[in-house]
């Protein structure tokens, strides 16, 4: 019998939408006005900086440029909590894994699984460095529009272009779905109420019976993904859109001197990662 | 010879089998000529599969002609060279507001046009401002297109086209999936334009409200066109209109069928203002007693 | 006493920082039978309130009850009453998802557990209803025309048998004739199976010409509730609403303000031609005649 518990396939939906990646909040910081690359680097010097941390003082490091960084955003911390909702199972996961998998002196036991000094102290840091690493990426996906992003992938993977891969189609294709995620999750939320309205279920059965209990969702989503975009393309040929060849920039990348000042503190960021590494 | 010009103009849809035999043709456009005069606002006005937006699609060369010709601008639609200054000319407004938006930005997205055509950069932001000025969507320059209503879209859809500093805009039917605020919204924008700015606009829809101010209504039927003229002369043939499938706005229904029960009423009315001075004045000429001091 | 909604109150994303309040304490009665227009701007909480009504959406305040039992219920069950309360969502290109017609429709009943044979009647049952010729029974359901689409969606809800038709915007898209088809359709259903229809729709016109009565949602509030002709009355109200009456109300409350004496009440372009027709004539000159 179909009951209310049914209505967590449409708050599974409403979840989906909140995870969306490239949720742009609009404000003016220094932040939102730095050059995507510079940005992209940024979240990658401060991920590979997580992997180099090894002691409480590196992670406290790391800390401190996160919460400066968060500040000079202007986001509410609460968008960037937001983002951890979505890998809380990972979390849980690799937590429990560090906590009973790791040998060493052991500090109580449960049942067959032994939790041993080394192990609680691993678990705390894989949560640290997890946690850190979704929100230090939302900060960029936070104060970046998607296109911007996209420029910046596209300028800073230019030099592909020599050995012929289509880096400008693959950061347009990129940039065409970010708008079109939030769209389609609308309309999957919008089919499967019309399908619900006929009785459908999504979620009784068995594997098979779920997987066939799918297509009457699945159908109309991929006809009206196919319509959209054929229908997008001839917007986008009507608009003379004909690949990247003399196409120019109405938002071109030019670094200013905020740029070459973050790309200093990464280095000096660095440098007190290593030395804290060194050190202690 | 006006903007856009199509002569003897004939499309197939051709739908074929796996072995590239013909399987179906379907004439959409059959043998049609028209000529459109620049600055002009010509409603085009047809049951759905009349062939009103294949011929929309001419006019900015998405679709060439099977036989005859298109000309926008005197460049004629199937030399492949214009391609490119034809789309410049003549921009292109589509139905579903969510479809014809690329950027994620609406600037961004207004800009798109200007960048596909190298357009420099500051002539770029120089080109959005006054576009979006031209739309009236200035204050919503920074948000989501997915934050806005439908007719919203459908004005940022409408400045990504006027940054292109068209000359022409054709527009398939662009309120049919909006509430009636949202195609009050466009259709006023597109009024504006016209008569501010003179662009010489193409309006396809089967919403007769919005054909009243246009200088020019054609009515397309299989293909072909049936009937021309301005709105008061078109309107004024409502059993024409409904034999087509269309309609006409409720007092133009009112004026019609009371002049068919002998009322003197002039033919082809088509607002509320006019209706209710035509008929103050036929109730003057015959029962002027009935008209006494307002009703509290 | 058909569906029953006391005070019921919705709220989108509860306790996060996109809090909306979606409806605001509705309460109204729909009797067995009726034919219920429901008006109101985009946003006005109308497509939340129907979906409500079909238990697609769990109430944050308030109840809902459908022929005296209350739908939130521990216990009650869903899809007995979706098959009984018919929503037929604004596009159907939401829900046709079969090889051709005839297996579309089935789908609804087919959920309902019925035999093989009965779903095929039901479904046959219902195309003919919706008008749909037995040539396209066997075609691609997307290589339909829109308003047969709507057809075909419609047939498909019809299926499950409901005793109320739920439809949310059917006209949209369609030119004036589809328009007019698919209203007769749904006109003539409800006349002649005594179905109770809700119909949301944005052109005054049609309601004035098909809803015995109107209820208007502004802000998540009912605004209003009454017969056309007294709904229509508020029509400035109703402008502010960002809605409006038909042309004719207009035109009929301007001729009064000139001073002629005509029925303020009237919603339809026939209504409007016998009184205007009866202006027209001379009291003395008809007598004569």
């Amino acid at each position: 019998m179909l009951c209310w518990r049914y209505c967590a396939d449409l708050e599974r939906i409403n979840m989906l939408r909140e995870i969306t990646i490239g949720q742009y909040y609009p404000v003016d910081s220094v932040l939102h006005r730095m050059d995507p690359r510079t940005k992209l680097f940024g979240t990658m010097v401060y991920i590979v900086s997580l992997f180099l941390a090894d002691n409480v003082w590196g992670y406290a490091a790391a800390a401190v440029f996160l919460a400066v960084v968060i500040r000079l955003s202007r986001v509410p911390v609460s968008f960037m909590v937001r983002g951890l909702k979505a890998i809380l199972f990972l979390l849980l996961i690799s937590v429990s894994f560090n906590l009973f998998l790791t040998d060493g002196e052991e500090l109580f036991r449960i049942w067959v699984l032994r939790v041993t000094k080394e192990g609680v102290r691993m678990a705390g840091f894989m949560a640290v460095r997890l946690i850190f690493l979704v929100m230090g990426s939302s900060v960029m996906t936070l104060t970046t529009t998607p296109n911007q992003l996209t420029d910046g992938l596209e300028k800073s993977l230019g030099f592909l272009k020599k050995i012929k891969v289509p880096v400008h189609e693959m950061a347009m294709i990129m940039s065409i779905a970010l708008r079109f995620i939030p769209i389609l999750v609308e309309e999957t939320d919008k089919i499967m109420k019309a399908q619900m309205a006929r009785g459908a279920d999504f979620e009784s059965g068995g594997l098979v019976q779920k997987a066939k209990s799918m297509v009457p969702l699945l159908v109309p989503l991929f006809i009206s993904a196919f319509r959209r975009a054929t229908d997008l393309a001839m917007a986008m040929e009507a608009r003379c859109y004909h690949g990247g060849e003399g196409r120019t920039k109405m938002k071109p990348l030019r670094y200013a001197g905020r740029d070459y000042a973050a790309y200093l503190t990464y280095a000096a960021y660095m440098g007190v990662m290593a030395a804290v590494r060194v050190v202690f | 010879m006006g903007i856009i010009k199509a002569e003897k103009l004939i499309f197939d849809y051709i739908r074929r089998d796996e072995e590239e035999n013909i399987e179906e043709v379907d004439r959409a456009i059959d043998d049609l000529s028209v000529d459109v005069e620049k600055g002009s606002f010509v409603a085009i006005l047809g049951h759905n599969g009349s062939g009103k937006s294949t011929l929309a699609k001419h006019i900015n060369a998405i679709l060439v002609p099977t036989e005859g010709t298109v000309w926008v601008s005197d460049m004629d639609t199937a030399d492949e060279s214009k391609l490119w200054e034809i789309r410049k000319r003549a921009g292109m407004v589509f139905q579903n507001p969510d479809n014809q938006i690329i950027g994620n930005v609406v600037e961004e997205d207004v800009g798109f046009g200007p960048e596909n055509i190298g357009v420099p950069t500051d002539d770029i932001w120089k080109r959005v401002d006054e576009s979006l000025e031209a739309v009236g969507m200035t204050a919503y320059r920074y948000k989501s297109p997915n934050k806005l209503s439908g007719g919203q879209k459908q004005r940022v859809a409408i400045a990504g086209v006027m940054a292109m500093r068209p000359e022409c805009i054709v527009l398939d039917e662009p309120t049919a999936m909006l509430d009636p605020n949202g195609r009050k919204e466009v259709i006023r924008t597109v009024r504006e334009l016209n008569q501010k700015e003179g662009i010489t606009v193409l309006l396809i829809t089967h919403y007769m409200e919005e054909v009243i101010h246009a200088d020019r209504v054609i009515v397309m039927d299989e293909g072909k066109i049936v009937m021309d003229g301005n709105p008061r002369e078109i309107f004024s043939r409502v059993e024409e209109l409904k034999g087509y499938r269309l309609d006409v706005p409720q007092v133009t229904e009112l004026a019609y069928e009371l002049r068919r029960a002998g009322a003197d009423l002039p033919e082809g009315i088509l607002s509320r203002e006019e209706f209710v001075e035509s008929f103050i004045e036929a109730v003057s000429k015959t029962a002027p007693e009935k008209l006494h001091a307002p009703m509290p | 006493m058909a569906i029953k909604v006391e005070n019921l109150t919705f709220i989108y994303n509860q306790g996060t920082a996109l809090e909306q309040k979606a409806l605001d304490d509705v309460s109204f009665e729909i009797p067995d039978g009726q034919f219920v227009g429901l008006i109101g701007h985009t946003g006005s909480g109308k497509s939340t309130l129907i979906q409500h009504l079909n238990g697609l959406v769990k109430p944050t305040g308030g109840k809902i009850l459908y022929n005296g039992e209350d739908i939130c219920g521990e216990g009650y069950n869903l899809r007995q009453l979706r098959s009984k309360v018919g929503l037929v969502f604004q596009y159907p290109e939401h829900q046709l998802f079969e090889v051709d017609v005839i297996s579309d429709v089935c789908y609804g009943p087919r959920n309902l557990g019925l035999s093989e044979e009965e779903v095929h009647a039901r479904a046959e049952d219902a195309l003919r209803l919706v008008g749909m010729k037995e040539k396209y029974w066997d075609q691609s359901p997307f290589e339909l025309s829109g308003g047969q689409k709507r057809r075909v969606a419609i047939a498909g809800v019809l299926a499950m048998n409901p005793e109320v038709l739920i439809l949310d915007e059917p006209t949209a898209g369609l030119d004036p004739r589809g328009r007019d088809e698919i209203l007769d359709q749904i006109e003539m259903l409800h006349k002649e199976r005594g179905m109770t229809t809700i119909l949301v729709s944005h052109s005054m016109e049609d309601m004035a010409r098909y809803a015995d009565r109107l209820l208007v949602m502004n802000h998540g509030k009912k605004a209003f509730d009454g017969t056309p002709k007294e709904v229509f009355r508020h029509y400035k109200e109703l402008e502010q609403m960002g809605l409006a009456a038909p042309q004719v109300t207009y035109v009929v409350h301007a001729l009064r303000e000139r001073g002629l004496e005509i029925d303020e009440d009237i919603t339809t372009v026939e209504e409007a031609r016998d009184a205007l027709l009866a202006v027209l004539r001379r009291p003395g000159k008809d007598q004569h005649a």
